[in-house]
């Protein structure tokens, strides 16, 4: 039988950059095939080919054994081919059936035929979805399941998901895999891009590694390992563990109580959040995306309007100040870092155009009398980042727009930890970021724990949370649902805290 | 490859070397006066003949010369107001306005007070209050696109047709000249700037101008934050930066020279006021702007090369007959070329048949 889908040779080129080299890959129905590689690897890129975004430069693309042209998402859906991108693409105010009629040409608009059909798509796999619910008020697994809808609806027998489960708590990501077998078994070919070893482990079918646009290898996931997985995608064997020391002599640092926050449209972003933050700890903090994480660093730094609440803060020997009604300036001087990587990556923090010099000099620019900006000291911040943590970067003052993602946070990072703070605040540090540059960047923090500093680390990931903190606080809705010991707790705990305030003592207390 | 290929593909460039950036930009410009040419040929014009008198008389005489300079005086003004604007991503495009202010509120110094001071004095005044209005007529829309988000390109551009009109009305009210005349009298000689080589001083002040916006955008705190600010919003508020003020700050300062060009212009040139003071004036600056990808020096090459073209329209009108509107076409080409190039600079196209020649090849 003819493989459901069968890329040949395929390369594509961005500039000088080789996305794709050359690759060879197939899938046949009935399989979940993981893709699996690290960020920038070219699984997105070959994705896309499949799914009518990108052309490919050279190669040929079977389906069922036929060779097809994908020229647009419309090829792609004719081929029986949906994608699932990682940012949804629906629109808010109509229903799951209006966003699955949207785009359909077949002559009239028959909303009753579609959401029949959506229901009956539901049905049929689980998905437990209402066809005239709005999608604004969806949960975002909810969204992810339209999506899902929306490709199955036009028929597609071959479904990509990239990082479908960045998005989604733990309890969402197995319901979602109790989906995707549920496909698998109706003979769908399912292509799962990932770059989550366990998620490999745990649905996949088959496993092909991506490194560096070429396609590595093809491996039964019965009889590969995650250790084999790893050694395939960065190259050479690596030893992936983070030393985590006992805090060192933890005083309180920072004493936050009460803190709540609304938005400038009056919507609730914090509320009544309390915690301390000790020196020599790494307090990590977890929940699913938007539940305040944001808003919690930016009120600590100064960035945010508080309505009530407040923020101690202990420096090392002195007495303790309020921060709250500070400006972001004063905050800094005082010596709490936020080092903030936004979804991309610069935009916070960091402006693209300018070279690694005038970046650092967003800490300093204000410095000095005059009216002149003082270059010198930047200048040599950079040369010690650019050292210190090997930046690659043609010169130090080359846009870091440019830069690969790996590098600008470095520049990043390094630059809030050149500052020597006392309170050190990361949110998505390692952020695409490949497997060596994160644990640099794990590291890092590690060190500046060592040192004494707090750090407060706001991490995707809760694998690594739990290897890496000391303490991890979970934020649900912008309420602190619980605090828990990183080397006690488990992952289905934290899942838990992240769905529910008040968690284990209080369930159900949404 | 199939045959299904699409015929053309668009690829992002990586970085182009500067020889070659040039290279384009000269064969655009060449581009652009071989379709000039076609043009002056379907107007019924000898195209190289066209070219010559175009020439001939903006640069072949000392009247036209004068003349070129006196054109790109305001343009380049205009251009260094709205470059820190525009690398703030504030899109002041209400230049008209703000020159418009800045001339009545000079006028009104030069038509009452001419007699109660000294030449000097009251030039100097002037150029204050002509400032002064300028800042005040961007003022308005930066502080409500700081404090409440308005779109500040509807609302600049809304504010110049208010300048314009409070001129009109004053032209036919209160100020006019003869009853009935609709005309605004003439400056006394004293609130007339003095001449240097021919042209009036306006010239050395925007020279002046261009090195003090090449320093202030470039080596100042200002500049860094408006730099910042242009950039990403939310990295100057992180870097500590007063988002609203420096916003207003800049735009008050565009407004600021916007209005100094518009005492030049009334002072220098007109030697009175009417309500088309500015001419078109703020908006052409806008691309005499973007054509020198905010570059104070280059600034002064593309506001020449636009009065020359100009001027050789005029002359064209008078030698060769041929309408003026025909230079506005030329003018229009140019710059279609010169910003469509810039899309080469970015973007390479590939073709079906040069891939499957390069395949074969290799």
């Amino acid at each position: 039988m003819a493989h459901a889908v069968e890329l040949k040779n395929i390369t594509k080129r961005f500039g000088h950059v080789v996305a794709n080299d050359k690759v060879d890959l197939y899938v046949d129905n009935g399989v979940i095939m993981s893709l699996l590689g690290e960020n920038g690897s070219g699984k997105t890129t070959l994705m896309n080919m499949l799914a009518g975004i990108y052309y490919p430069d050279e190669g040929q693309i079977f389906v069922n054994g036929k060779e097809v042209s994908i020229r647009s998402p419309k090829d792609a859906y004719e081929n029986g081919i949906g994608m699932i991108h990682q940012h949804f693409k629906l629109i808010d105010v109509f229903t799951a059936a209006q966003n699955v009629a949207l785009g359909i040409e077949d002559g009239k608009y028959d909303l009753k035929k579609v959401a029949a059909g959506v229901k009956e798509i539901s049905d049929k796999y689980g998905f437990g979805i209402d066809p005239n619910k709005k999608i604004y008020e969806m949960s975002v697994s909810e969204k992810q399941t339209v999506e899902i809808i929306k490709v199955l609806y036009r028929g597609a027998n071959i479904l990509i998901l990239d990082e479908p489960t960045a998005v989604l708590t733990p309890q969402e990501t197995s319901k979602l895999f109790t989906i995707l077998k549920a496909m698998r078994e109706d003979g769908k070919a399912i292509i799962l891009i990932t770059h989550k070893l366990n998620e490999v482990m745990e649905v996949s079918d088959v496993v092909a590694v991506l490194r560096k646009g070429q396609h590595i290898r093809t491996v039964r996931t019965a009889e590969t390992d995650p250790q084999q997985l790893t050694e395939m995608m960065v190259g050479r064997a690596v030893t992936l563990n983070i030393d985590r020391m006992d805090p060192v002599n933890p005083k309180p640092r920072l004493t936050v109580a009460g803190l709540t926050c609304t938005d400038s449209e009056g919507v609730s972003k914090l509320e009544d959040v309390g915690f301390i933050a000790y020196g020599g700890e790494i307090l990590g903090i977890a929940g699913i995306a938007g539940s305040g994480q944001k808003e919690l660093l930016e009120a600590i730094a100064g960035l945010r309007h508080i309505s009530s609440g407040s923020i101690i803060y202990t420096p090392e020997g002195k007495n303790p100040q309020e921060l709250v009604g500070k400006t972001p300036m004063e905050i800094k001087d005082a010596g709490v870092a936020l080092a903030f990587v936004p979804e991309d990556r610069l935009g916070m923090g960091l402006v693209g155009g300018m070279g690694m010099t005038e970046n650092m000099m967003l800490r300093t620019w204000n410095k000095g009398r005059g009216i002149f900006v003082n270059r010198k000291e930047p200048e040599k911040v950079a040369e010690q980042v650019y050292e210190f943590l090997e930046v690659v970067t043609p010169s130090i003052d080359y846009p870091v727009r440019k830069l690969s993602g790996g590098n600008v946070q470095k520049v990043l990072v390094g630059r809030e930890i050149a500052s020597s703070p006392s309170v050190l605040m990361s949110a998505y540090a390692v952020r695409g970021l490949d497997i060596n540059t994160s644990y640099i960047i794990y590291n890092l923090m590690e060190g500046q724990k060592a040192k004494g500093v707090a750090v407060i680390f706001v991490g995707e990931d809760l694998d690594v949370l739990l290897q890496l903190a000391d303490r991890i606080l979970v934020l649900c809705d912008g309420k602190v649902s619980g605090i828990v010991d990183a080397r006690t707790t488990t992952k289905e705990e934290v899942g838990l805290l992240m769905t529910q305030v008040g968690g284990a003592a209080g369930k159900g207390a949404k | 490859m199939n045959e299904k290929t699409p015929l053309i593909r668009l690829a992002k460039r990586e970085d182009m070397k500067k020889s070659r950036i040039w290279l384009i930009r000269l064969a655009a410009f060449a581009a652009a006066i071989l379709i000039g040419m076609i043009i002056f040929a379907i107007a019924g014009a000898n195209p190289i003949k066209a070219y010559g008198t175009m020439i001939a008389s903006s640069l072949g005489k000392k009247s036209g010369v004068r003349q070129v300079i006196k054109n790109a005086v305001p343009l380049l003004g205009v251009g260094l107001a709205l470059a820190p604007c525009f690398r703030m991503r504030y899109w002041n495009i209400g230049g008209e306005g703000q020159i418009t202010m800045g001339a009545m509120a000079a006028s009104y110094f030069a038509l009452f007070w001419y007699d109660k001071m000294p030449s000097a004095l009251l030039l100097l005044i002037m150029a204050v209050a002509a400032m002064a209005f300028g800042a005040l007529w961007a003022f308005i829309p930066a502080v409500f696109k700081a404090r409440w988000g308005t779109n500040e390109t509807l609302f600049t551009l809304m504010m110049n047709y208010i300048a314009i009109g409070i001129v009109a009305w004053l032209q036919g009210g209160p100020w006019e000249g003869k009853p009935g005349s609709q005309i605004i009298p003439m400056f006394d000689a004293k609130a007339v700037l003095p001449k240097v080589m021919g042209v009036h001083c306006g010239w050395i002040l925007v020279l002046l101008l261009v090195g003090f916006m090449f320093v202030y955008m470039n080596y100042t705190k200002h500049g860094y934050e408006i730099a910042v600010l242009g950039e990403s919003e939310n990295t100057a508020r992180y870097a500590g930066m007063n988002v609203r003020k420096v916003t207003v700050r800049t735009a008050m300062l565009s407004g600021a020279i916007c209005g100094l060009v518009g005492y030049m212009v009334a002072s220098g040139v007109n030697q009175t006021l009417y309500a088309d003071v500015a001419g078109g004036v703020g908006f052409t600056a806008i691309t005499v702007c973007w054509l020198s990808q905010l570059n104070p020096f280059a600034m002064i090459v593309i506001s020449l090369l636009l009065a020359v073209l100009s001027k050789g329209a005029s002359g064209l009108q008078t030698a060769l007959s041929i309408p003026a509107s025909i230079s506005d076409i030329i003018t229009g080409v140019i710059l279609l070329c010169m910003l469509g190039c810039e899309f080469f600079i970015n973007y390479k196209l590939i073709f079906r048949h040069k891939e499957a020649a390069g395949k074969e090849a290799a």
